[in-house]
C-alpha cells in the first residue's frame, strides 16, 4: 500500500430533504483509497451504497465532510471519475461506437486527432470484446453486451477512478463470470482505481483488494473493512478450494446476515422468537445470497 | 428472401393489414394458419360488408327533403360523376387555353407587333381542386404551427422559468375551440394583410391561420413534456462527461424527446384536419368544407350522395395523413415501438 493517499472520503454526511424533514442517509463515512486499489462496497439494499458512489462521482454533494481526489476537493462530476451506471444508461439512439465516441470526443478534444480517437474507441471496444457490434444500437444487443459497452465508454474516458454501481446486477451468472474476468484483466493492465458496488459476496471477494461493508440505514456508515490478501491474478476455480477465500466469504456473510440483519428480518426474527432458533445461519436465506459462480 | 423483401416493403407503408396477410403467407407452420387468415382478412372484410349492408338498409328508410338518404350504390355512382366532372372541367380548361393560343398566333401572323395576352381560366373549382386546396391549407397551417411550437416546446421544457411564463397562456388557449378564433383571424387578416397583388388569397390565410392556432397546443405540450422528462441517468451521463450545453441538448435532450414530439405532431395534424373542414364550411373558404356546404345549399337530389363522397374522402385523407406522420416518426425516431392504432 502506498503511503500517499489518492482518494479520500472524510466524515461524509448527507441529508436528503423529504416531506417529513431531512433524511440522513449517510453519517460519518470515512475511507482512504490508494491509487489502483479495487474497492467493493457491499451492504443491504437501501443502505446508501449508491449515495456514496454518487458523492464520489460528484453527482450528489455531501451535507458535511467531503471527498478529496489527488489533493483537490470533488465539487462536481467530471470525466476523470467515470461512472458505469447500474442500468448501463447508453443513449438508445446511438450505436455502440457512437456511445463510446461521445465520451472520447469530450475528453480528448484537441488532444487526439480524428484517427487517433477512432483507434482509441476501437481499442476500448476490443478490450470489452465488443468490436463485432460496433454499429449496433443498444436495443439490438443483449444486457451483458450493453454493460460491456457501458464499461468501454467509461474506460475510454481514461478515468483515474472507475465508479461502478452494481454493474453486473441484472446479468445471468455465466455472463457475470465472463465480465468479472474481463474486468480483472482490464484492471490488471490499466491500474485504475475502482469502486464497485455489488450484492454478490463471491464477486466482492474475487475482485477486491478491500471489501467495504456498510451498516443499514438510516445514517448508514462503514461497518467493517475486509482486506482480501489473495495474490493476483486470481483464478476463480482455484479459489473455490482455497481456505482463505472461504474464510473471507464467510466473514462477509456473517457481517451481512448476522450483524446487519435487515430491519424487516430482525422484526421477523423477533416475532417468531422461539427459543433455540438463534442459529445465525437461519438468517442466511438463500434468496439473500447472490448466485454463486465460483466453484459451483 | 423474396418474401422478406416484399414484407419489408409493405411494412414501410405500414399497412397493418398487409403485414398480417404476409406474415400469414410466409409463416412456415400452417397449423392455426386458417384462423389467422380469417383474423387478418376475413374479419375486416366481413365488418365492411356488414357496414355497407346496414347502411343501405337503414338509408332506404330515411326520407329527407332532398329525397331518400343515399345508400352505398348511389354514393359510388356520385363518386364516378365527380371524377367525370373533374375531367370535363380539365378538358374545358385545356380547350380554353388552346383557343387563346390559336387566336394569338393568328393575330401575330397578321401583325407581328400586335399585343397578345393569355387570360386565365376561371371555371368553378371541381371536387378534386377543393381536395387539393384543403391539403395545401392544412399543410401550410400545420407547418407554421410546427415551426413555432417545437422551439417553444423545447425552451419551455428546458427552463422552469420559461415554463412558468408560458404555462398560463398555453393552459388558457388550449381548450378554446379554434372556430372561435375564426372571426378574430378574419378581421385581423383583413386589417393587416393589405396588398395590391396578394401572394395568397385572404381566405387561404384565414383557414391556414385557424389550423395553425389549433395545431400549436398539442405540439408545444408534448414537446415540453418530452424535453423535461429526459431519463435522469442520461442527464447524469452528460454531467459526468461535462458536456457543453449545446452538445447536451443536441445529443441527449432532443433525441430523447423525439417520440413525444411526434406524438404531439400527430395529434396536431389530426385536429388541424378536422378543424379545417369546419372552418371552410363556416367561413365559405375554398376547400372540401366549402364543397360540402355548397352541395348542402344547392339541395339537388344528388347533393346528399355527393356530401357523403366528401365525408368518406375526408376520413380517408385524415387516415393517410396520420399514417404519413407515423411513417415519418418511424423514420426519424429511435424508438421503433410507435403505436399504430
Ligand atoms: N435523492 C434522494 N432523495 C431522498 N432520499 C434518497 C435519495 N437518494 C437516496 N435516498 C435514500 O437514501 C437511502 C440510500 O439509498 P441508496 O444509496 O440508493 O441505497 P443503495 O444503493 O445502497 O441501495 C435510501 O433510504 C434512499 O431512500
Ligand atoms: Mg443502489
Amino acid at each position: 500500500m502506498n503511503d500517499k493517499c489518492h482518494l479520500e472520503l472524510t466524515h461524509v454526511n448527507i441529508d436528503f430533504p423529504t416531506d417529513t424533514g431531512p433524511f440522513r442517509a449517510l453519517e460519518d463515512v470515512s475511507l482512504k483509497i490508494d491509487k489502483g486499489e479495487f474497492i467493493t462496497l457491499i451492504g443491504h439494499s437501501g443502505c446508501g451504497k449508491s449515495t456514496v458512489l454518487n458523492i464520489v462521482a460528484g453527482l450528489h454533494r455531501a451535507t458535511a465532510g467531503g471527498v478529496i481526489l489527488n489533493g483537490r476537493e470533488v465539487v462536481e462530476p467530471g470525466p476523470e471519475r467515470a461512472v458505469v451506471f447500474q442500468n448501463h444508461s447508453l443513449l438508445p439512439w446511438l450505436s455502440t461506437y457512437e456511445n463510446v465516441e461521445l465520451g472520447v470526443k469530450q475528453v480528448f478534444k484537441g488532444k487526439k486527432s480524428r484517427a487517433e480517437m477512432r483507434d482509441w474507441i476501437e481499442h476500448n471496444l476490443e478490450l470489452v470484446h465488443m468490436s463485432h457490434a460496433r454499429d449496433k444500437r443498444p436495443d439490438e444487443i443483449s444486457g451483458g453486451m450493453k454493460q460491456r459497452v457501458g464499461i468501454a465508454r467509461a474506460l475510454a474516458m481514461q478515468p483515474e477512478v472507475l465508479l461502478m454501481d452494481e454493474p453486473f446486477g441484472a446479468l445471468d451468472a455465466l455472463t457475470r463470470a465472463h465480465l468479472q474476468d474481463s474486468l480483472m484483466e482490464i484492471h490488471a493492465s490499466l491500474g485504475n482505481t475502482v469502486i464497485m458496488i455489488t450484492h454478490d459476496v463471491d464477486e466482492a471477494v474475487l475482485l477486491s483488494d478491500r471489501i467495504v461493508m456498510m451498516t443499514n440505514g438510516p445514517a448508514a456508515t462503514i461497518g467493517e473493512v475486509l482486506h482480501i490478501q489473495l495474490e493476483r491474478p486470481r483464478e476463480r476455480l482455484a479459489l473455490a478450494d482455497d481456505a482463505r477465500y472461504n474464510h473471507y466469504r464467510s466473514n462477509v456473510l456473517k457481517f451481512l446476515y448476522e450483524r446487519q440483519k435487515r430491519p424487516e428480518e430482525s422484526g421477523e426474527a423477533d416475532d417468531a422468537a422461539a427459543p433455540g432458533t438463534d442459529d445465525p445461519r437461519e438468517d442466511v436465506k438463500p434468496e439473500n445470497i447472490a448466485l454463486r459462480v465460483v466453484g459451483s | 428472401m423474396q418474401t422478406e423483401t416484399t414484407l419489408n416493403k409493405y411494412q414501410a407503408y405500414d399497412l397493418k393489414f398487409m403485414d398480417r396477410l404476409l406474415t400469414f403467407l410466409s409463416s412456415d407452420q400452417r397449423s392455426g394458419g386458417a384462423r389467422r387468415l380469417v383474423q387478418a382478412v376475413g374479419v375486416p372484410l366481413a365488418a365492411v360488408a356488414l357496414f355497407l349492408m346496414l347502411w343501405s338498409v337503414l338509408a332506404a328508410k330515411v326520407q329527407t327533403s332532398l329525397g331518400q338518404l343515399p345508400g352505398p350504390a348511389k354514393v359510388w355512382e356520385q363518386a364516378l360523376v365527380l371524377v367525370d366532372e373533374h375531367q370535363a372541367a380539365r378538358a374545358k380548361e385545356a380547350a380554353f387555353y388552346q383557343r387563346q393560343e390559336k387566336r394569338n398566333a393568328e393575330k401575330l401572323a397578321a401583325n407581328p407587333n400586335a399585343e397578345v395576352r393569355i387570360r386565365p381560366y376561371t371555371g368553378a373549382p371541381t371536387f378534386f381542386d377543393q381536395i387539393l386546396t384543403s391539403l395545401v391549407t392544412v399543410a401550410t397551417g400545420f407547418l407554421i404551427a410546427s415551426l413555432i411550437a417545437i422551439p417553444i416546446g423545447i425552451v419551455t421544457g428546458m427552463s422552469q422559468t420559461l415554463y412558468a411564463a408560458f404555462n398560463p397562456i398555453i393552459q388558457l388557449f388550449k381548450p378554446v375551440s379554434p372556430l372561435a378564433w375564426l372571426p378574430i383571424v378574419t378581421m385581423v387578416v383583413s386589417a393587416v394583410y393589405v396588398s395590391k397583388d396578394p401572394l395568397f388569397a385572404k381566405s387561404f390565410l384565414n383557414s391556414a391561420i385557424t389550423v395553425t392556432l389549433c395545431c400549436l397546443w398539442p405540439t408545444i405540450i408534448n414537446t415540453a413534456v418530452g424535453v423535461s422528462t429526459v431519463d435522469k441517468d442520461l442527464i447524469n451521463v452528460s454531467r459526468v462527461l461535462r458536456l457543453p450545453w449545446l452538445t447536451k441538448t443536441m445529443k441527449i435532450v432532443l433525441p430523447s424527446a423525439i417520440p413525444m414530439m411526434f406524438t404531439g405532431l400527430r395529434l396536431s395534424l389530426g385536429i388541424g384536419w378536422m378543424v379545417l373542414i369546419a372552418a371552410e364550411m363556416l367561413a365559405q373558404n375554398p376547400g372540401l368544407g366549402k364543397f360540402v356546404w355548397d352541395e348542402f345549399q344547392n339541395g339537388s337530389s344528388n347533393s346528399l350522395a355527393r356530401i357523403m363522397v366528401a365525408v368518406l374522402v375526408i376520413g380517408f385523407i385524415g387516415f393517410v395523413l396520420d399514417r404519413g406522420m407515423l411513417l415519418l416518426q418511424r423514420k426519424f425516431s429511435w424508438d421503433k415501438s410507435a403505436i399504430t392504432r
